[in-house]
């Protein structure tokens, strides 16, 4: 491979979190970085930075990441304010350093939710988002019991909209966007793209009370401010925070009546 | 060398078509009652771990799963991109399981076990029902019936896919299967846990040792079998399309365990990724396959011209698979394509800032179908393009350039799945049993899923029935603590070493100054011999070297890397040294020695029609060769032409 860079080259200010520990108070630490090419993705300018300081004899910045792809939901802070930072429809890991000028100031902290705790440094504790799945975000469909996939048609719309719905890649942007950290945006994805379907209709008022209720034990409420929808780097709609809205209304009646019924 | 074993893949006779219902048959049964008498450890929430953990689980038995990712979704299998394939014949074009299973094994290049393939053919069709019953939005017609589309190379449509995010649709419905066994109390998951060592008492695997992430606590954990389902080593290359986290160390503690590792040097490297930009690059993107369809590939003819891409005409433009293999021309097989820009990028022809690929042009089918219908079938890779690189490919050609992608090496599996350690399973990437030395597009994902919700849980009642009654090895035995006492020893050698380069700066040199320049799309004897000798020395260098900076007990990205990398390190002087000893080319293992007239690879079926299972002997470097003899007795043995 060739020699280092080839076009012009920034020179950038980062003020990033530092924390030691889930109980270390954690404050900024200001790293001035020369040589930020703006080819580099903004983990490679941390990868960059990481080099540095291990070369330096300070402690790497730890940060969650993995696929480097936009798909995996593992990367994640808040830049400059903005999570996932200031590109629309965009994870941190595909987002670029053309997006910054030579000169900037660029603050990083990890997300911020009571819900989702700090480890360490970048790095936080998503794992109330399993919570919620494990409570019924599923459709029992034991191994081996399945008919034909074609016996179930499914009208190409109702695909689709299911489709839009399951590309969540679950990085709890939308909880650290919203001013109330509220994961509707998250939880009624998930709904959605098993409610829609047909083969997600026998559980649906069970798996909607549950996954709602198992919500509301980690999570703020909702005050339909929309910013979840802003930072989503799927731009998953706020629609579906309607309709899981609507459907937790009947599932209170609906499961109620199916508990009479069966005693 | 000591002298060759031979290993028996234990496939059941009889006719191809009947060997798995017969073999299901006539294999040992765990009464339900008894299920939960067992205790098995899953390692890997993928497309195997997580099909095979929801699949145990509803069994009845106790699985504890293990990952190191902060929750079962995040396992690489998300990122797969194109589709998956079974022979479900819904367009009525002609497939068939038959047709399916001869594809795979020519595709391999005629170095997979037939009657496994045959076996992954049959249940793919079973696959796409599983999926769609938990509600995998797959993609859909009009009709309301499941769509398809066609891919690498294949003459029928067979491939079912969910938009551009297949893997992650698939590994979401594996996940959510595996969610509801948590919440059912029968499978535990250990997030944010590394498995660091296997466990072997008697000769059979009997538990692991594991390093909690957020606190670096070692524990120690027993069962009555382990799977791993940890996938494929192609970070040992450094820079590939695999997630960052992709690592061997799962596969190769247990290679180091007794477990035989198989085919290390078959490795597959896609045509279509995005060049590298610089030093600075932390991993390759694949672009789909599908854009060859559309794309047309070329190359300047003069070298040293300047002119933007556009403005170079026609006479001047070299499209070299089209000149060379004028029947397939760009949509040769990905080994070919890949070797092809290797050879103009390496003759000084290469395009970009830094001359690193080929162009990926779609202007003529602009020109020919409208952008409407380029933007409808590839919009969201042309997307991912642009914000990768800055550059609109519906005015600039693409820049391309192969990347490591897969491997189809791995621990070496019987019929059962399990390795030669009584008790250890081996499911997914991380083994070696259906792809030869090539895989098709679109295998991946149908095997691993194969594998965990199909194979293996028939397969491992057959080994536990003989247990009834036994506990697992207690976590007490010596087996745990010397296990548990090498394991803390590594880490802290490793975290005493106080020397001057990090990591990474070691890990780069290792996976791209030497295993992709010698052990990458071409290789020959000198430059896999110089390898090894640069790898040990390197290896050195790593051991006496390495500065690790942080020293806690929590959180430590760079402790995690550097344990990883150890094992990439010994893990590449066992790649060159198989590629070394197959004097062949077959597949995506290509020996400059050994090509036709055409440059086309050349196998050698009396020499080599076999794969290679390395023992691990004591010392890195040292392994002793097993050979499983391979029979073709459906398939016939022919050479690839794509002319
Ligand atoms: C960009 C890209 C696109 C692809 N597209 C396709 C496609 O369209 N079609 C297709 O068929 N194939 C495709 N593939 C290949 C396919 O995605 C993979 O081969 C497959 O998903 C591997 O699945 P797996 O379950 O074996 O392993 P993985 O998904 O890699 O999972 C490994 C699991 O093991 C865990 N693990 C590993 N080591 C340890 C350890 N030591 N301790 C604890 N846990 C551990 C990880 O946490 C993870 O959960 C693609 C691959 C890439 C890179
Ligand atoms: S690292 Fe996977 S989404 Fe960013």
């Amino acid at each position: 491979m060739s020699g280092s860079g080839h076009g012009q080259t920034m020179r950038i200010t980062l003020k990033v979190w530092r924390q030691d520990n889930p109980s270390d108070k954690g404050g900024f630490q200001v790293v001035d970085v020369p040589g930020v090419s703006p080819e580099m993705s903004f983990l490679e300018m941390l990868d960059v930075v990481n080099g540095r300081l291990t070369e330096s004899g300070d402690r790497p910045i730890v940060f969650d990441h993995d696929c480097r792809e936009g798909i995996c939901g593992s990367c994640g802070v808040i830049i400059n304010g903005v999570a996932h930072g200031p590109e629309r429809g965009t994870a941190t890991c595909q987002l670029h350093m053309r997006k910054f000028s030579d000169g900037d100031t660029i603050a990083v902290e990890p997300w911020r939710a009571a819900a989702f705790p700090v480890i360490r440094d970048l790095a936080v504790d998503r794992s109330a988002f399993d919570r919620i799945v494990e409570a019924g975000g599923y459709i029992s469909a034991p191994t081996g019991s399945a008919i034909d996939a074609n016996m179930i048609p499914i009208p190409k719309p109702v695909a689709d909209a299911s489709m839009d719905a399951a590309q969540c890649i679950g990085c709890g942007a939308c909880v650290a966007a919203c001013p109330n950290s509220a994961a509707q945006l998250f939880t009624s994805a998930k709904l959605a793209h098993l409610n829609l379907m047909p083969q997600g209709q026998p559980e649906r008022w069970a798996r909607t009370e549950a996954m709602v209720e198992t919500m509301e034990q980690f999570f703020g409420s909702c005050t339909n401010h929309g910013e979840c929808q802003d930072a989503c780097p799927k731009e998953i709609s706020v629609d579906f925070i309607a309709m899981m809205n609507r459907d937790y209304v009947k599932s209170k009646r609906k499961n109620r009546q199916l508990l009479s019924q069966s005693i | 060398m000591t002298t060759t074993g031979y290993l028996d893949g234990k496939v059941p006779t009889g006719p191809i078509d009947e060997k798995w219902t017969s073999h299901k048959f006539n294999l040992k049964l765990v009464n339900p009652a008894n299920k939960r008498k067992y205790d098995i450890i899953v390692v890997g929430t993928g497309l195997a771990g997580a099909s095979a953990a929801a699949s145990l689980g509803e069994l009845g038995y106790n699985v504890k799963v293990f990952t190191f990712h902060d929750s079962p979704r995040r396992a690489h299998s998300i990122a797969a991109q194109g589709g998956i394939n079974a022979a479900k014949n819904y367009k009525n074009d002609g497939d068939s399981v038959y047709r399916l299973f001869y594809d795979t094994v020519k595709g391999g290049d005629f170095r997979a076990r037939e009657g496994n393939v045959y076996r992954l053919a049959e249940v793919s069709v079973d696959i796409i029902d599983q999926c769609a019953a938990q509600g995998v939005p797959f993609a859909r017609e009009y009709s309301g019936l499941l769509d398809n589309r066609s891919f690498g190379g294949a003459q029928v449509s067979r491939t079912f896919y969910a938009r551009g995010q297949t893997g992650q649709q698939l590994l979401l419905g594996a996940y959510q299967a595996l969610a509801r066994q948590v919440h059912a109390g029968s499978c535990t998951l250990y997030n944010r846990t590394e498995m660091l060592d296997l466990v072997v008492k008697d000769g059979k695997a009997c538990g692991i040792v594991v390093r909690d992430l957020l606190t670096g606590e070692i524990s120690r954990h027993s069962a009555h079998a382990v799977v791993l389902a940890t996938g494929g080593y192609g970070n040992v290359f450094y820079l590939s399309t695999n997630a960052k986290g992709s690592n061997t160390t799962a596969t190769w503690r247990a290679h180091k365990k007794g477990a035989f590792f198989a085919n290390p040097c078959y490795t597959q490297i896609h045509p279509t990724c995005i060049p590298a930009s610089d030093d600075f690059q932390s991993k390759l993107t694949l672009m789909s396959e599908s854009l060859r369809n559309d794309g047309r590939i070329w190359v300047p003819k003069n070298p040293n011209d300047t002119r933007p891409a556009h403005q170079i005409p026609d006479e001047d433009r070299d499209y070299y698979l089209e000149r060379r293999y004028p029947a397939f021309g760009n949509l040769v097989p990905r080994d070919v394509a890949s070797r092809n820009s290797k050879t103009q990028v390496d003759e000084g022809r290469g395009v970009g800032p830094i001359k690193n690929g080929v162009y990926l042009d779609f202007g003529d089918s602009i020109d020919r179908l409208g952008r409407d219908v380029i933007e409808e079938r590839y919009g969201n890779l042309f997307q991912m393009y642009e914000r990768i690189t800055d550059e609109d490919p519906y005015k600039m050609p693409m820049r391309i350039y192969p990347a490591v992608h897969y491997t189809m090496g791995g621990l070496w599996v019987d019929y059962n799945l399990m390795s030669n350690l009584p008790g250890l399973y081996v499911l997914g990437e991380a083994n070696f049993s259906d792809h030869g030395a090539n895989r098709l597009g679109a295998s991946a994902l149908m095997q691993g899923l194969a594998d965990g919700y199909f194979v293996l849980p028939y397969t491992i009642g057959d080994y536990l029935a003989g247990m009834l009654g036994e506990k697992p090895v207690s976590t007490d035995d010596p087996v745990f603590a010397e296990s548990e006492n090498e394991v803390r020893d590594q880490i802290r050698r490793l975290l005493s070493v106080n020397g001057t380069r990090p990591v990474d700066s070691l890990y780069r040199e290792l996976g791209v100054d030497i295993v992709w320049e010698h052990c990458g799309m071409a290789r020959n004897q000198a430059g896999l011999t110089q390898a090894i000798s640069d790898i040990r020395s390197l290896r050195d260098e790593f051991w006496t070297n390495v500065k690790i900076t942080d020293q806690s007990e929590s959180l430590n990205t760079s402790l995690e890397k550097a344990l990883r990398v150890a094992d990439f390190f010994e893990m590449a002087e066992l790649m060159c040294k198989d590629a070394l000893d197959r004097e062949e080319s077959c597949g995506g293992h290509f020996r400059e020695e050994y090509q036709t007239e055409d440059g086309e690879a050349l196998r050698n079926d009396d020499r080599f029609a076999y794969a290679a299972a390395w023992e691990w002997t004591g010392e890195s470097g040292q392994q002793r060769l097993n050979k499983e003899e391979l029979t073709f007795e459906y398939v016939k043995l022919a050479q690839r032409s794509y002319k």
